[in-house]
């Protein structure tokens, strides 16, 4: 976003287009892109999931493994999220120790996963507050034209919903030679996603190219699900230096449910 | 009120708040912020010219924020240096900053806001941005308001105001959800918007409306805090 080289040409077209609710690729401001999943991006991986959004292409893998429980958290499983910006995906990624979207991307999506409840962590407990099944969500993005982190969403959905458990040895490891037909426990209902609004000038965008990002001059994500047939947002994080107005939020939470509805309809399609 | 709170609080009222505006006399701003249990510290230095140079903008100065838990501000010791946490709470905390501010008189320099958490119940994020402002204020940074900071929240379907860690950790019903926001203290404009729980989104307005009020409250008590210091 701000901190990349776009030029003020290009700032201009785009709010000059952005103010008559027009696109470069023909999209309406708050019309998504259509996406695609796949399963089986690797053999070794519990899950995973493939996801295509335009030329963005992100890649989920699941891996479990038994271990002990949290000091806090005696009766429950673990889960963690991570995941880098590789270099492979962008000229704009860099090697070296993780910057703050690499950071931001695990965290925002561990929150949203976490908070909706769609995985029930008290039935991964193998012996109550000895060895517990630990469930690591790996995002790694392929390529990079913007909303990774919308993209990376549904991909985690996605190979949660892909994962079996491998088998399990006599001292309660993991046996990944013996691997099982057993599905996580997963809410049927509880399927969270998440959506980035992006605010040029006074104009909000969603699923913006890596361009229009660029450009943008800030942006906030919502994790939304369906949670005993309610919607309830999960998470949210707002980015960047630019402030979002009172009436802008409360526009937000208008659309935000049907645009939740819209990617439900394609990606329970893939849940199987 | 559906849920009691275990502070036994109303659902609009804040822990009692502590401030004080000039706490580290090597600063050229300091404040210290207190929600209840949570005390945090904020020191201000600059502007000062800015290290390494290819950061320098010559334009403006620039704000450079750090966040972290002193290692026995919490149960588990915390071990000292960055964590993906505290790199997340720096970055938004900074964020939620820099709009009050301008430091464009100031090119080439950098603004550094150095916060610390002493001890945590909870809202630690919050009670270390609502310092910051005061600390930046109290160095003479020109600002166009101050930034107040409050967590809101939910636990079952009662919303609350000012979270503490009891609630935070609340598990019945809709459970707990944790919302804090910054804005600028006399305007509708958000600088901070973070959530983790579950609320309707319908219920996003009503949860706006309970932390604007807290925040005219908040945002009061660091007006007398700041006019304090003077005399």
């Amino acid at each position: 976003m701000s901190s990349m080289d776009t030029s003020n040409l290009t700032r201009e077209k785009l709010t000059a287009m952005f103010n008559e609710d027009k696109r470069f690729d023909g999209r309406k401001l708050l019309d998504m892109r259509d996406f695609e999943v796949e399963y089986g991006v690797s053999n070794m991986a519990e899950g995973s999931a493939r996801v295509k959004m335009g030329k963005t292409e992100v890649i989920v893998g699941i891996k479990m493994g038994t271990g002990e429980p949290y000091p806090d958290s005696q009766d429950a499983g673990n889960l963690m999220v991570s995941g880098d910006l590789l270099p492979l995906a962008s000229p704009r990624f860099e090697s070296g120790p993780p910057k703050f979207p690499a950071i931001e991307l695990p965290r925002l999506m561990d929150r949203m996963i976490r908070e909706s409840g769609m995985i029930d962590l008290k039935k991964l407990v193998i012996k109550e507050g000895e060895k517990v099944w630990t469930v690591i969500v790996d995002i790694y993005p392929i390529n990079d034209d913007g909303s990774l982190m919308d993209a990376a969403s549904i991909g985690c959905v996605a190979a949660l919903h892909n994962a079996k458990f491998p088998g399990l040895t006599e001292d309660d490891r993991a046996d990944y030679k013996n691997r099982t037909d057993k599905k996580l426990p997963l809410s049927g209902e509880t399927m969270p996603v998440s959506f980035t609004f992006y605010k040029l000038g006074d104009n909000l965008i969603l699923n913006p190219t890596r361009e229009e990002e660029e450009a943008c001059d800030t942006k906030v994500t919502f994790g939304i699900s369906k949670w005993n047939g309610k919607y309830m947002v999960n998470s949210c994080q707002k980015g960047e230096e630019t402030v979002f107005k009172r009436a802008e939020l409360e526009r937000i939470m208008e659309i935000l449910p049907g645009k939740y509805e819209d990617v439900m309809k394609k990606l329970k399609s893939y849940i199987k | 009120m559906k849920v009691k709170r275990a502070s036994g609080r109303a659902w609009n009222e804040l822990r009692k708040m502590k401030a004080k505006v000039g706490v580290v006399p090597n600063a050229d701003g300091s404040a210290i912020f207190e929600f209840g249990d949570t005390v945090a510290i904020a020191a201000v230095y600059g502007p000062r010219k800015l290290h390494p140079q290819h950061m320098q903008d010559p334009a403006t100065g620039i704000l450079r924020v750090n966040y972290d838990l002193l290692s026995f501000s919490v149960a588990d010791r915390k071990r000292p240096g960055p964590s993906r946490r505290s790199t997340e709470i720096s970055k938004v905390t900074e964020w939620a900053l820099a709009p009050a501010i301008d430091l464009e008189a100031f090119p080439n320099t950098v603004v550094d806001v150095q916060i610390y958490i002493i001890q945590a119940d909870a809202g630690t994020r919050t009670a270390g941005i609502n310092a910051a402002s005061m600390a930046l204020a109290h160095a003479g940074i020109p600002m166009r308001d101050l930034i107040t900071s409050v967590a809101v929240g939910k636990i079952d379907e009662q919303i609350i105001v000012d979270v503490d860690k009891v609630e935070e950790d609340y598990e019945g019903g809709e459970g707990a959800t944790d919302f804090p926001i910054a804005k600028l203290a006399r305007s509708d404009e958000y600088t901070l918007l973070q959530l983790d729980g579950k609320i309707p989104p319908e219920r996003f307005k009503e949860a706006l409306d309970a932390a604007d009020k807290a925040c005219q409250e908040i945002y009061e008590f660091q007006k007398k805090a700041l006019k304090e210091v003077g005399e």
